[in-house]
């Protein structure tokens, strides 16, 4: 909110700085924005009398002038029109910056006539638009004397932001009785005399939805003549940026700034059949004060004549009842709205109006009476008329309650040892009232203006909490919150900064651990992947819901653990269609990272992310990982496109820092659809266990998104990774014999997979076979079409002592046997 | 030396230095004193001598041996030390040759400043709670003192998903981590002390606003626990956090629905050159409160017998503060180039002993 310095002390009385002041805010709460010094831009702007003006002897558009400036007569070359004899206009000298232009004056010469300054125009010194030609100031203006301090408008505006909890300080009168209560000067007493009324009025209220508009007050003010408001009060409304209107419209806007207090007037002669209705809205269109046309609806509460409506309430007022020129005969509105019922209708219109913002925040209950007799006698020194009666409906709302403050409790919950009296004081200051105290504590009556104080709001209570735990809970609430209310106000005044900072005291010497065991394990898992190569990215919750559906939703294929796209996971507002829909995995995201790498001429990528996957049963965690491209060649080795196996090795790093035993995986031939089907496969744990599955992206998944190809990625699904058993190690198998390796080269049918013949040797011997490893696979020429050779190490561990010839002999046989059994496969010659 | 020997020795030591390698030195060794060798010749014929005369050609043919094994030794010596010399300059190789590339990855700074806050705020006593980025609207808003048309809510533009939770609730994308405390609460008895990281959610995208960032909230209850801790603990934090420890720290009331006293906290930087520390300007980095009664009273906590401080800051905000980072946007775009630029080793992940 927006104002100025000089308005501010028309509320208070006050000899502190500009400084002073705007720190105050900041420390109470009421934050600056910033301050405007409209003084030091027009510093160097001074009123001049212009003693000559002549036709300029070599420019038939320009005029020379001799100027008077109160420091010296100097020569200025003007090409104002009105520049004349005789005329106070207001003068720039030389090294003054000239808003409007942008532009630092120098002395010059200007077609061999010397011009030493600048008559300016308003939009020159920035204040306006008006450039028809210099400024013309009445005869009285003294000569040498500051433009803008004459003018009134050297004042500093002041912008805050206002929180939502405090209504009452969107307005002058509220901030000046915080900064008082801060120690910052005094309040101005306001207290309005009752305006003599002479005559019944004109329109009457009745009220049909009292919920909305609890009390109303209004009065005709007759006779009167509507024109332009005085410049003291147009240059206010300026400082703040609003635009004049009229007299009538001003003064509601002065009132909505100085007293928080939005108004509205009705042009009484407009007004059909004597009588306006606070009622629902009837789906019926009207004009607004703001040119558009609105329709209101039964959640919005009206305010219609016999015509129809005329306002939407406390939000905004219409067209064909507003005051004009015209206006002899004025009806003042000075209601009190529900604020929801105001934020609703606000919303729903999309009317973002200066009388919502305080409605929806909540005005001061009490204060309808004097705002409208201050308005009156506002109206009537203005435009003079005469006032009727006041017309009301409804009543005062209740609005009196009481808040106490134990003392220690300052120190108790807010940190700080806040002397009794002096935070009685403090309270006194902000308007509330001392009802009781003793020694340990006072009870105050909480002021009208405060609704955020003491203002019980119902509970929302977890359904999950028994009723009589929501007994106990809310009557500890209502004990506690006024009082937390006061001490926040205290401690607001006092200053946050006078609390002495405290650290926390330490449970122990030694802290436990901060993550828990999964947390600690996902640490460890990026920390894994990124060693393996792959960088992190961190990328977006959301994709497109089309995105979604090239990956999950071709019917009928297998999607694995994947649903199709589900409308449930589409957001309802979205902010683009690129981002409409909750990722089903973040390796959906990852490879449009790869994509957007790719354009911009990175193809070749390793990347990662540990995020969630979203579904209608839930969210997941889990890691993904994509490698696209080449890898990173070099002088030994050349770079080769990145295959399955890369992306797997990743995994496998992954599942082996989780502590997953490696050799009890299974990997299965049924990925979700999205990968190759050839050149994927899931992991399990178990016939049950999905640990996550790994793959090149299938082709058509591919296609469209600009990848890079080949693009192979994994998927771990973290949470069903099971914590590693804490056991202590066992002593470790180290046996004194050397073990004895064994080559082994099957020739195989080319569909037997890895896996049967490395766990069919594995199960041949199981205590003397230690290891086996694989480490060549050959098709071509050199082996039978449709069979490949399998190369194998075994590694025998004998125990008790060395092994014989015969012994050697007999576990290879068994090898070659075990094989040969599960998958065909026989021992090359 | 009878001519005989001398003319054995200057003829071994003539042999030995026309042998250029080790087969040619082998020869000369087995034809002098190998099994029949020269001079294992003569030395058989010493036996056919008479006993003076055997002595005195015994002596002369020892000092030769002597004198032989020696040469022999001596030029195998200079021949081992040739091919060595050969070998190595054979095997000499372009050692300015860039090594084999093994690429590693690189932390997201999302994350380490994630580890940097877990480790700060573990050593106070703090563990870590998680929850889900889709929510529902009590846990948002209603829980945390935010009524359906409170202004607040509507400043947070909230983004939607159609339909109701199980209890029949709106679903929401998180617009703040706080659910999480309101879980934490209902999950587990006072005393508390957690931070909550991660994803939250907000309908607004430009240069300074993302529709997804991280967030850290804090959450401290107990019996005791006053404002003068939230204002320690945050100050203990941050100039850790930053490494700066005399950072100035401002604390200013605000407002916020589910705190009372609410504040925002400022710390002291210089708004033309970006420095931390000093400079005699403040920047606004985060908002804490007294846990509201009423938010303690709907998770179930009795506000006369706990009471607790809370606090929250954005993740993406203080690391651009911390490291210098001009701009928002790429954190999320995983241009390769900007990763490596801000990536953290991942070898070197936070721990309190070796800094943070």
């Amino acid at each position: 909110m927006k104002f100025t310095l000089s308005w501010l002390k028309t509320h208070l009385q006050t000899e502190a700085s500009l400084a002073t002041i705007t720190d105050a805010l900041t420390g109470i709460g009421l934050e600056l924005e910033g301050v405007e010094d409209r003084a030091a831009a027009l510093a160097p702007f001074r009123i001049a009398h212009v003693i000559e003006a002549v036709q300029h002897p070599n420019a038939d558009r320009l005029r020379a002038c001799k100027v008077d400036t109160g420091e010296g007569i100097v020569s200025v070359v003007c090409g104002a029109p009105n520049a004349r004899t005789g005329m106070k206009a207001v003068f720039a000298p030389p090294g003054a910056f000239i808003p409007g232009t942008g532009i630092t004056l120098k002395v010059g010469e200007i077609r061999g006539v010397q011009s030493a300054g600048m008559l300016l125009s308003a939009r020159e010194m920035g204040l306006g638009n008006d450039h028809d030609g210099i400024i013309e100031l009445p005869e009285d203006a003294p000569v040498g004397l500051s433009y803008a301090a004459w003018a009134g408008i050297d004042d500093p505006v002041i912008d805050i932001s206002v929180t939502p909890n405090r209504g009452d300080a969107l307005s002058i009168r509220g901030v000046a009785r915080d900064l008082a209560a801060a120690g910052i000067g005094t309040l101005v007493p306001f207290a309005p005399a009752k305006v003599p009324a002479s005559f019944p009025s004109a329109v009457q209220w009745k009220i049909e939805m009292p919920k909305a508009c609890p009390w109303v007050l209004g009065r005709t003010v007759r006779g009167i003549k509507n024109g332009p408001s005085p410049q003291w009060l147009q240059d206010r409304l300026i400082a703040i940026g609003l635009r004049p209107i009229n007299a009538l419209v001003d003064v509601t806007n002065f009132f909505t700034f100085d007293l928080g207090r939005p108004l509205h007037v009705f042009d009484a002669d407009k007004v059909q059949g004597g009588m306006l209705t606070f009622r629902p809205g009837a789906s019926e269109s009207f004009r607004a004060l703001n040119g558009k046309d609105y329709t209101a609806t039964q959640n919005d509460c009206v305010i219609a004549d016999a015509a129809g409506v005329q306002s939407l309430a406390g939000v905004i007022g219409g067209e064909a009842t507003g005051c004009d020129e015209n206006t002899t005969s004025v009806f003042i509105e000075c209601a009190l709205f529900n604020p929801v019922r105001v934020a609703v209708t606000g919303r729903h219109h999309q009317i973002i109006s200066d009388a919502r913002q305080r409605f929806e925040r909540g005005i001061d209950p009490a204060l309808l009476p004097d705002a409208i007799e201050a308005a009156t006698r506002m109206i009537q020194h203005l435009c003079g008329g005469e006032a009727s009666e006041i017309a009301e409906a409804g009543a005062e709302p209740h609005w009196r309650r009481t808040a106490r403050l134990r003392f220690r409790r300052l120190a108790e919950l807010g940190g700080l040892d806040v002397p009794a009296d002096e935070a009685v004081t403090l309270l006194e200051r902000l308007g509330f009232a001392v009802a009781a105290r003793d020694a340990d504590s006072v009870t105050v009556h909480v002021p009208s203006w405060r609704n955020d104080v003491a203002g019980a709001t119902p509970l929302e209570p977890s359904p999950s909490l028994p009723a009589d735990r929501v007994a106990t809970v809310s009557a500890g609430r209502d004990a506690i919150e006024p009082e937390c209310d006061l001490i926040e106000e205290v401690l607001r005044l006092k200053g946050l900064d006078t609390v002495p900072p405290v650290s926390l005291p330490r449970a122990g010497a030694v802290p436990a651990a901060s993550l828990t065991a999964k947390q600690a394990r996902t640490a460890l898992t990026k920390r894994t992947l990124a060693a393996q190569g792959l960088d992190e990215c961190v990328t977006f919750s959301f994709t497109s819901e089309l995105n979604g559906a090239a990956w999950f939703g071709q019917e009928g294929k297998d999607r694995g653990w994947y649903e199709g796209t589900r409308p449930e996971m589409a957001l309802a507002n979205p902010i683009a269609a690129q981002l409409d829909y909750m990722r089903q995995s973040p390796l959906v995201t990852l490879t449009q990272a790869v994509a957007a790498n790719a354009a911009r001429g990175w193809p070749d990528l390793a990347l990662f992310e540990i995020g969630p996957a979203f579904s209608i049963e839930g969210q997941r965690l889990v890691a993904a990982g994509v490698r696209s491209g080449v890898t990173v060649g070099n002088w030994a080795e050349p770079a080769r496109d990145v295959d399955v196996m890369d992306v797997k090795a990743d995994m496998w790093a992954a599942l082996e820092a989780l502590g997953v035993p490696l050799d009890a995986l299974i990997v299965t031939a049924d990925a979700p659809s999205f990968y190759h089907p050839g050149r994927s496969g899931t992991v399990r744990q178990g016939p049950k266990i999905i640990l996550g599955s790994f793959g090149q992206l299938h082709p058509t998944t591919v296609n469209g998104m600009g990848l890079p190809t080949p693009i192979c990625g994994f998927e771990i699904l973290l949470d069903a990774i099971q914590e590693p058993k804490k056991r202590k190690k066992q002593a470790p198998d180290l046996p004194a014999f050397q073990p004895v390796r064994r080559d082994f080269a099957f020739l195989a049918d080319n569909s037997v997979l890895a896996e049967a013949v490395l766990r069919a040797v594995r199960g041949a011997e199981r205590t003397l076979i230690s290891s086996v490893s694989l480490f060549d696979v050959y098709e071509g020429d050199k082996v039978a079409e449709g069979k490949k050779s399998v190369a194998i190490e075994v590694v025998f561990q004998p125990r008790e002592r060395t092994l014989t010839d015969a012994e050697i002999e007999a576990a290879c046989q068994k090898v070659v046997a075990a094989v040969a059994k599960a998958t065909g496969a026989v021992l090359r010659g | 030396m009878t001519d005989d020997l001398s003319r054995l020795k200057a003829e071994t030591e003539a042999a030995l230095a026309a042998a250029t390698d080790l087969r040619a030195w082998d020869a000369v060794r087995v034809g002098v004193l190998g099994k029949n060798g020269r001079l294992t010749g003569l030395l058989k014929e010493l036996g056919k001598l008479a006993p003076d005369e055997r002595r005195e050609r015994g002596a002369a043919l020892n000092l030769l041996r002597d004198a032989l094994n020696g040469a022999v030794e001596a030029r195998k010596q200079a021949l081992e030390a040739a091919e060595m010399e050969a070998r190595l300059g054979r095997e000499r190789m372009d050692v300015t040759l860039p090594p084999r590339p093994r690429p590693t990855g690189l932390i997201h700074p999302i994350s380490r400043t994630m580890e940097e806050m877990a480790a700060i705020f573990g050593a106070m006593g703090f563990g870590i709670a998680e929850g889900p980025d889709v929510e529902d609207d009590w846990r948002n808003f209603g829980a945390l003192n935010i009524p359906a048309h409170h202004p607040a809510r509507q400043d947070m533009d909230t983004f939607y998903l159609p339909g109701t939770d199980d209890e029949g609730r709106q679903r929401v994308l998180r617009t703040h981590t706080s659910p999480v405390q309101v879980r934490t609460m209902l999950n587990q008895p006072p005393p508390i002390r957690v931070i909550v990281p991660g994803r939250t959610y907000r309908a607004d995208h430009d240069a300074t606003h993302s529709p997804m960032f991280h967030q850290v909230e804090g959450l401290v209850i107990d019996r005791d626990i006053t404002l003068g801790h939230l204002k320690g603990c945050l100050i203990d934090f941050l100039r850790a956090f930053f490494g700066i420890t005399n950072l100035p720290v401002r604390f200013r009331s605000s407002y916020f629905p589910f705190t009372e006293p609410s504040m925002e906290v400022d710390i002291g930087w210089n708004r033309k050159t970006g420095e931390l520390g000093g400079g005699g300007d403040w920047l606004e980095i985060l908002g804490s409160g007294m846990v509201h009664p009423k938010v303690l009273a709907n998770c179930g906590i009795d506000p006369r017998e706990w009471q607790g401080f809370a606090f929250g800051m954005g993740i993406e905000r203080v690391t651009m503060l911390k490291h210098g980072m001009p701009d928002l946007r790429p954190f999320y775009e995983s241009d390769i180039r900007w990763l490596r630029h801000y990536g953290f080793n991942p070898l070197a992940p936070v721990m309190l002993h070796e800094g943070v």
